[in-house]
């Protein structure tokens, strides 16, 4: 200490790691330095949500359930039976999600050698199917990890989504013989504007008056949902009797890059551009340091001279944006129409990926395709291996807790918390 | 006096920092042992073993029993005392031990007895709180120790001063008899301060023992009858009023000699720079805090506002520098008029602010150093071109400024949170004064750091001054204003009672002033100047 302590006074720095209450003389654990941790911990997270999952697979599938009355007599047939069932379910998730990269280069193998493609597309259509499913997570994750940064918690994503969606849609098929080069942007543009108004009624409130943004944009969700039903069932129904607009031009739809049922469209690399222009405007720009300054500290950017107004407008409806982005990418990639029930949770399910990315951009990217893996999987494993999909629901879910709730993760595998902090032992009031 | 307490080798190694190194001290029955040191050299931290929050490393606390028949044969005993192990604060008040934090652990809605009663509620038939018998006892404590308080008031109702009063009482219920005050003195008026004395007075008359954690020389050789400086986590030495002085155990606190003494260059005030004219600004409640405030600052001058906090000058500052709305009155910077500016308008006027509370308003506790140091000219070239940030010149011009201000951090890449309280203030300072600035706005900009920090902060406003900026000190602490200021405004009740001139200025005439005493009639008490008097820094 000697050597630390030289120079003057102010150098004394009492900064302190959390003590265990019982004041143990070592700390127990592994000290990881915490650039590591934001790391660590997300992996550790998901690792932790696939092992009780598959804990969740095994008790509820009764053939191994029934293999361990016998454990004493037989241990060897239901640890069998146990390690059968979770290298099934999870292989078949494995597969379903990335494909067999043996069949993936005997495809390659085929295809080069006598131009015969069909093998190489069947080997790659699952991880293909992934990348489709994490596009719409990219934009929605994105979407909500923007609102984070400004200390906003847009859980109106879900509405924006939907609003959005519905208006490329409409530029979709209302619009007619436009070359794609001006009708896909327009699409993409009228998308993006449709979730931006969204966002930006509660946006304005809480600039304005201070309206709580999570009561408003849950408000904004339901009355987009009937708004929604009334527009699928009245102005943009298509002919015919489903609720459903009708079909997009093909100018304004996201190109492919490969002939059906690979569904693998042009919005996944845009996702990835936006993602990369998310990262510059807020790491890289006056107004993302003023958000992100807004988010930390308001007083302090109050202070500063910041608009604490205008931040949080750009936030909501950048925000709201990004959210509409994601319905677009999925009208004007995927289905190309819209129906009832079109968001199915895609703008809940972004709350999760903006916390599993810490709202960062490439941590959204990395948490989307990981959830669009799970997600793709999950079909494949209910076929092949008769786990129903919903196991993939409870372990999203747990990944989340485990996110949300780090102090879990950190105890399960002794990770010691080493941030300097001072101890606030006494927080009273009356200053 | 017999011994009621003895702390033998209390060591507590924190990581990175041993925080109490072998620390040895006695309390005696009825005395007043004053624990002197800067933030940081280990004060709390001692005294948080004592109260059961920390366990030490090393060491032994022994404590005489509260009750002598049980004291155990094989207990190792000293002196009638028999070593104890404190586990937690209810341990420490089941021992007899209570502590007044510095930040009062009182609950605003409820009334004093409910407050006392918190945690022992006396009940009737076990489910009735039995709040007569409380308040009965509350009134027997007030009435032997000299502590006023209504038990049916509402703590959000009470002055700062009976709350204080509220949280002994608290103790005093408890029946303890060693109470640990922690900067008892921190957030009280100068009458307040007075009343507190002889409240500790009469406890230590009646068999209480206190032990009183202070930075403040002038209390030590005040209360104290005995005084134990800390430094770096050691006993550096323990005396008694009488045997030093305030120089001694100011070197004794810091390691060094410390210039009790600032030395001001006498210069002569050139163009007014901040008018401000009949001021009217309301608080958060739109009660009236600030009500028809008048003055000028000029050019090579200090103004030092002094006056017991909450007397309307944090929104003062707030209006002055945009953060708050004016509803009367009139603000001119270099000519200009600027009521109801925003803060930004105002930064760009060349105003410097050094925030009241430097965590809330003047840091981003968690972005890195680089971005605090330019949280106000982030917007600007070279800083930024169009909307780009420059990363490259923002961390050169960070890297230089910590540099120059003598910012002690590992680098400008980790986070403001991880800096000591000194290294923060040295941020803002830093980020502040570096730009050109003509006027700055200081609200208690040394308050709670150490004494090489305040030295050093208050030889940057000094520099200012001398390059011809005017300077708007805020400061409870009347030793600071003294010491600093060329002219001096005392407020009270969102009034300013007087504006006199520093030099030779009478004490007692201000404190007369921040009692709410109307300058013509403190005038006849005491004279506003008087000799040129010693004004010692504070700490």
């Amino acid at each position: 200490m000697g050597e630390e302590r030289k120079g003057t006074a102010s150098t004394q720095t009492v900064t302190r790691g959390k003590q265990p209450a019982t004041g143990a003389k070592k700390e127990r654990g592994i000290l990881i330095p915490p650039a590591w941790q934001t790391l660590l911990l997300p992996v550790l997270a998901v690792f932790t949500g696939l092992v009780i999952g598959a804990i969740v697979i095994v008790i509820t599938d009764a053939a191994v359930v029934a293999t361990y009355r016998n454990f004493f007599r037989a241990p060897g047939t239901a640890l069998a039976a146990t390690w059968h069932t979770i290298a099934t379910a999870y292989g078949a998730l494995l597969y379903g999600s990335l494909g067999n990269p043996r069949e993936v280069y005997e495809g390659m193998r085929l295809y080069l050698s006598t131009g015969d493609n069909t093998l190489f597309l069947r080997a790659i259509w699952p991880i293909t199917e992934s990348l489709v499913a994490a596009t719409p997570y990219i934009f929605g994750g994105l979407a909500v990890a923007l609102g984070f940064r400004c200390g906003l918690f847009n859980i109106g994503a879900e509405g924006q989504l939907g609003i959005g969606a519905l208006a490329a849609a409409w530029v979709g098929y209302s619009i007619t013989n436009l070359p794609a080069l001006i009708h896909l942007p327009l699409a993409l543009l009228a998308g993006a504007l449709g979730g931006a108004i969204w966002a930006a009624i509660p946006g304005y409130l809480k600039a304005k008056t201070g309206a709580h943004e999570v009561v408003n944009t849950i408000m904004m969700n339901w009355i987009s949902f009937r708004l929604s039903d009334w527009l699928l069932n009245g102005p943009m129904k298509a002919p015919g009797y489903r609720p459903i607009t009708p079909n997009i031009e093909p100018t304004a739809a996201l190109p492919r890059f490969f002939p059906p049922p690979i569904r693998f469209h042009a919005g996944f690399f845009l996702a990835l551009i936006v993602a990369g222009i998310v990262y510059w405007f807020l790491f890289k720009t006056t107004l993302g340091f003023e958000i992100r300054t807004v988010g930390a500290n308001p007083d302090a950017a109050r202070y500063a001279g910041m608009s604490i107004t205008r931040s949080i407008m750009l936030a909501m409806v950048l925000s709201g944006a990004l959210a509409g982005l994601a319905g677009t990418s999925q009208v004007l990639g995927v289905d190309h129409w819209v129906g009832q029930g079109f968001t199915a949770g895609y703008g809940f399910d972004s709350i999760a990926l903006a916390l599993l990315g810490k709202s960062h951009p490439f941590g959204v990217v990395l948490a989307s395709l990981l959830f669009g893996t799970l997600r793709s999987g999950a079909t494949r494993m209910q076929s092949l291996a008769g786990i129903p999909i919903d196991i993939i629901s409870i372990i999203q879910g747990l990944v989340i807790v485990f996110i949300a709730a780090p102090a879990i993760i950190r105890w399960l595998y002794r990770i010691r918390v080493e941030r300097a902090e001072e101890v606030v032992l006494t927080r009273g009031w009356g200053k | 006096m017999p011994l009621v307490l003895e702390l033998r080798g209390i060591t507590k190694a924190f990581p990175g920092v041993l925080a109490n190194d072998h620390i040895d001290l006695t309390l005696e029955e009825g005395e007043i042992h004053a624990l002197l040191g800067e933030n940081g050299a280990g004060k709390s931290t001692l005294m948080n073993i004592l109260y059961g929050l920390y366990q030490p490393d090393e060491g032994q606390i022994f404590l005489r029993p509260r009750n002598r028949s049980a004291i155990p044969a094989s207990a190792a005993s000293r002196d009638g005392l028999v070593e104890v192990k404190i586990h937690s604060p209810n341990d420490a008040i089941a021992q007899g031990i209570g502590m007044v934090h510095q930040h009062f652990m009182l609950v605003p809605p409820l009334t004093v007895a409910e407050n006392v009663m918190l945690g022992l509620e006396s009940t009737r038939g076990g489910i009735f709180l039995d709040q007569r018998a409380a308040a009965q006892r509350i009134r027997e404590i007030s009435q032997q120790y000299g502590l006023e308080v209504d038990p049916d008031a509402y703590v959000r109702d009470l002055p700062v001063g009976v709350q204080q009063r509220v949280e002994i009482i608290k103790l005093l219920y408890r029946e303890a008899d060693i109470l640990i005050l922690d900067e008892p003195t921190a957030v009280l008026t100068p009458q307040e301060v007075d009343r507190l004395f002889s409240t500790i007075k009469n406890l230590v008359k009646q068999g209480k023992s206190i032990i009183f954690i202070t930075h403040k020389l002038r209390e030590v050789m005040e209360i104290a009858d005995r005084i134990t400086v800390l430094r770096n986590g050691r006993v550096v030495g323990t005396t008694t009023p009488a045997q030093t002085t305030p120089a001694e155990l100011a070197a004794m606190m810091v390691g060094r000699q410390v210039d009790l003494v600032v030395h001001k260059e006498s210069l002569t005030p050139g163009e007014v720079v901040l008018e401000v004219k009949d001021l009217q600004v309301l608080d958060d409640r739109q009660h009236l805090a600030v009500n028809g405030v008048s003055f000028e600052v000029r050019e090579r001058e200090i103004l030092g506002i002094a006056g017991v906090q909450g007397n309307g000058q944090t929104e003062l500052v707030e209006a002055l520098t945009g953060l708050r709305p004016v509803i009367a009155g009139e603000i001119r910077i270099l000519g200009t008029p600027v009521t109801n500016a925003n803060p930004r308008q105002i930064l760009e006027k060349g105003v410097a602010h050094v925030p009241e509370d430097r965590q809330r308003d003047g840091l981003v506790l968690s972005r890195p150093v680089h971005d605090n140091l330019v949280l106000c000219t982030y917007y600007l070239p070279p800083f930024a071109k169009g909307i780009n940030i420059q990363e490259d010149t923002i961390i050169a011009t960070a890297s230089r400024l910590v540099e120059e201000f003598d910012v002690r951090t590992p680098s400008v890449f980790v986070p403001a949170s991880t800096l000591s309280g000194g290294n923060q203030q040295k941020v803002i300072v830093a980020r502040e004064f570096s730009r050109p600035v003509k006027l700055i706005i200081a609200a208690q900009p040394t308050r709670g750091l150490d004494v090489g920090s305040i030295e050093y902060i208050h030889q940057r406003i000094l520099q200012k001054r001398s390059e011809g900026t005017a300077v708007l000190l805020v400061s409870p602490e009347l030793d600071e204003i003294i010491a600093l200021s060329d002219r001096i405004a005392v407020m009270y009740r969102g009034r300013i009672m007087d504006i006199v001139p520093a030099k030779g200025v009478n004490r007692e005439y201000l404190g007369l002033l921040m009692a709410g005493v109307e300058a013509s009639e403190a005038a006849k008490v005491a004279p506003p100047t008087i000799g040129v008097e010693e004004v010692e820094r504070v700490f």
